[in-house]
């Protein structure tokens, strides 16, 4: 089977600073991969590289069986939808209007209903004509949430979407992706929450200083010894009826 | 409210103003003359009427709708409401364009001040645009529009100070203080071409700007070729200027102040807006002239002067607003 995407040796610097060096990553369709790390180590870097909107120096991406440089921005959006950090929005559109901002191949009805399809799947269909600014963070992020699911995309790429969520709504966002790749697209997620990112992801990445220092099965990544050297913590991730959790403390 | 509707209200809005425009003014004319005027054109009061006053909002009504267009596409492009081409000291460099063009005697020549004001409104909507892809803050965007007028006013105090004559310095002034005093037809015409390319290429980058609403990494993986747009929005939006300021001169805040005055009536929509907002700029410029005309005072105020007096408290309010929203 074609991965969804391919990393390859990818360098990249931000003015005198290596954000990545050599870092390579493989998602394959059906699975959820994290990518988690110290704030810094070069996470948010490793997608932009990844989605070309940060110049690499060295490696290459593939995008299913193509070449990030040769496809157009039409086909690179048919092949994956990105949901950045940054949660700013500028305007005070109504929800659905902002879902359906991912979906510009289609005509803007058809768009709209889609938006609001993916909406209701987010469990905000009854957002959809409000409007974006006059919402809390929460509700926010799952209208950008719905605008990532309304790019229909094989591969979907968000940065950190679980910040700043209640627990519940946490869960939800992670449950969602999960069923995304039980449907068949490629997801990866950068996170901060290791004990979610053990539960909800069939693999991790551990990123530091821009380079993976180790990558496998949630328990295995997430190993002791690379809490004490990457995390700075004391403990272990611990088996619960309710999937992993943390059991830590600072070094 | 859905956009055809309000453009329609919109444009029923600047006919009447744009009637009332034509019909008032310095002479006042009775019943029977304004018959004459229109079943004799060639007469007095149809001279009047005619030649004199309709040119003249015609001229009003393009340059409103251009720096209307222009300041709804540059909010949109930069996603910002305190954005505008004079804000942005587009508007300034432009104007600087043309003092040159008349100080230096190239008035005479056919097109020269207007190629000078295009020229200038290109090179600063260019150097706007590229700096500001560096600058994400919304306070740092308005400092820079404050350095690029600043820049453009001192260079334009350079010209006021190297002019050969003081005749060339009031032309200058005369001009730089905005008016659309004296225009024919022929130059409403003029101004047509380079305002239809603009307004064609905005209205181009209309889906663009809506996209920037997400910011630009997630317009930039939508699938839409942003940068394409971002060259027509950028090159619409001082084509507009640039020829706005040709057939005016500089006149201040229509382009801040029409979009907020449309922007809430098509919710918020960055493409939607920008009809509306030309509509908008071209009847605020119409009464604004009228008003120009009909003040009780010796010398006609000048157009730029009275958009100034009622911009400038509207741009306040509106840096009030965004501040406390910026802060939020």
């Amino acid at each position: 089977m074609t991965a969804a995407w391919t990393l390859s040796g990818l360098k990249a610097q931000q003015g005198d600073k290596q954000v990545l060096d050599a870092a390579s990553l493989v998602v394959s369709p059906g699975e959820v991969v994290g990518v988690v790390g110290p704030n810094g180590a070069g996470k948010t870097s490793l997608l932009r590289a990844g989605l070309g909107l940060l110049p690499r120096t060295a490696g290459e991406v593939w995008l299913g069986d193509r070449r990030l440089e040769t496809l157009t921005v039409q086909a690179r959006a048919a092949r994956v939808g990105y949901l950045p950090q940054d949660r700013r929005l500028a305007w005070n559109l109504p929800a659905e209007q902002v879902a359906s901002l991912g979906a510009v191949d289609l005509p803007e009805a058809d768009a709209l209903a889609v938006a609001r399809e993916r909406l209701a799947r987010v469990g905000a269909g009854d957002l959809a004509t409000r409007r974006v600014l006059e919402m809390s963070g929460g509700e926010r992020a799952r209208v950008l949430l719905a605008r990532l699911l309304t790019t229909r995309a094989p591969l979907l790429v968000a940065d950190e979407p679980i910040a700043g969520l209640d627990p519940d709504a946490q869960l939800l966002t992670l449950d969602l992706l999960r069923k995304e790749a039980e449907s068949g697209a490629g997801v990866v997620v950068t996170l901060h929450d290791l004990s979610l990112a053990a539960r909800c992801c069939d693999r991790l990445l551990v990123i530091e200083g821009g380079r993976i220092v180790s990558e496998g099965a949630p328990i295995a990544a997430l190993s002791p010894e690379v809490l004490a050297r990457v995390f700075k913590l004391d403990g272990a991730l611990v088996e619960t009826p309710a999937g992993p959790v943390l059991a830590a403390r600072r070094l | 409210m859905s956009p055809l509707r309000l453009c329609l209200g919109m444009l029923c809005l600047l006919v009447l103003a744009a009637v009332m425009a034509v019909l008032l003014g310095e002479t006042s004319f009775v019943i029977g003359q304004y018959m004459e005027a229109v079943a004799h054109p060639g007469s007095p009061p149809g001279e009047v009427l005619w030649t004199i006053r309709a040119p003249r909002v015609a001229m009003a009504a393009l340059v409103g709708a251009a720096l209307g267009l222009a300041g709804a596409t540059m909010q949109g492009l930069l996603r910002n409401p305190l954005a505008d081409p004079g804000v942005l000291g587009v508007s300034a460099v432009s104007g600087l364009g043309a003092a040159v063009a008349i100080a230096s005697g190239l008035a005479a020549v056919p097109g020269a001040i207007e190629l000078a004001a295009l020229a200038g409104a290109l090179a600063a909507g260019g150097a706007v645009v590229t700096i500001v892809a560096r600058l994400r803050e919304p306070e740092a965007l308005i400092l820079l529009g404050v350095a690029v007028s600043a820049f453009g006013g001192a260079l334009t105090a350079l010209v006021f100070n190297l002019a050969p004559s003081p005749v060339a310095i009031a032309e200058v002034l005369a001009w730089l203080m905005g008016s659309v005093e004296n225009r024919d037809w022929t130059d409403s015409f003029k101004a047509l071409v380079p305002m239809a390319i603009g307004a064609a290429l905005c209205l181009k980058a209309g889906r663009g700007l809506r996209m920037l609403t997400l910011g630009e990494e997630a317009a930039a993986m939508s699938g839409l070729p942003m940068s394409r747009l971002r060259v027509y929005a950028v090159a619409g939006a001082a084509l507009l200027t640039g020829a706005a300021v040709a057939g005016a001169g500089v006149i201040g805040f229509v382009g801040l102040a029409a979009p907020h005055m449309v922007r809430a009536l098509v919710k918020d929509d960055p493409r939607q807006v920008l009809w509306p907002s030309a509509l908008a700029g071209a009847l605020l410029l119409v009464l604004a002239d009228l008003a120009a005309r009909l003040s009780p005072t010796e010398q006609e105020l000048k157009l730029g002067v009275v958009t100034a007096l009622f911009g400038a408290p509207v741009f306040a309010l509106l840096a009030w607003r965004a501040s406390r929203s910026w802060r939020a």
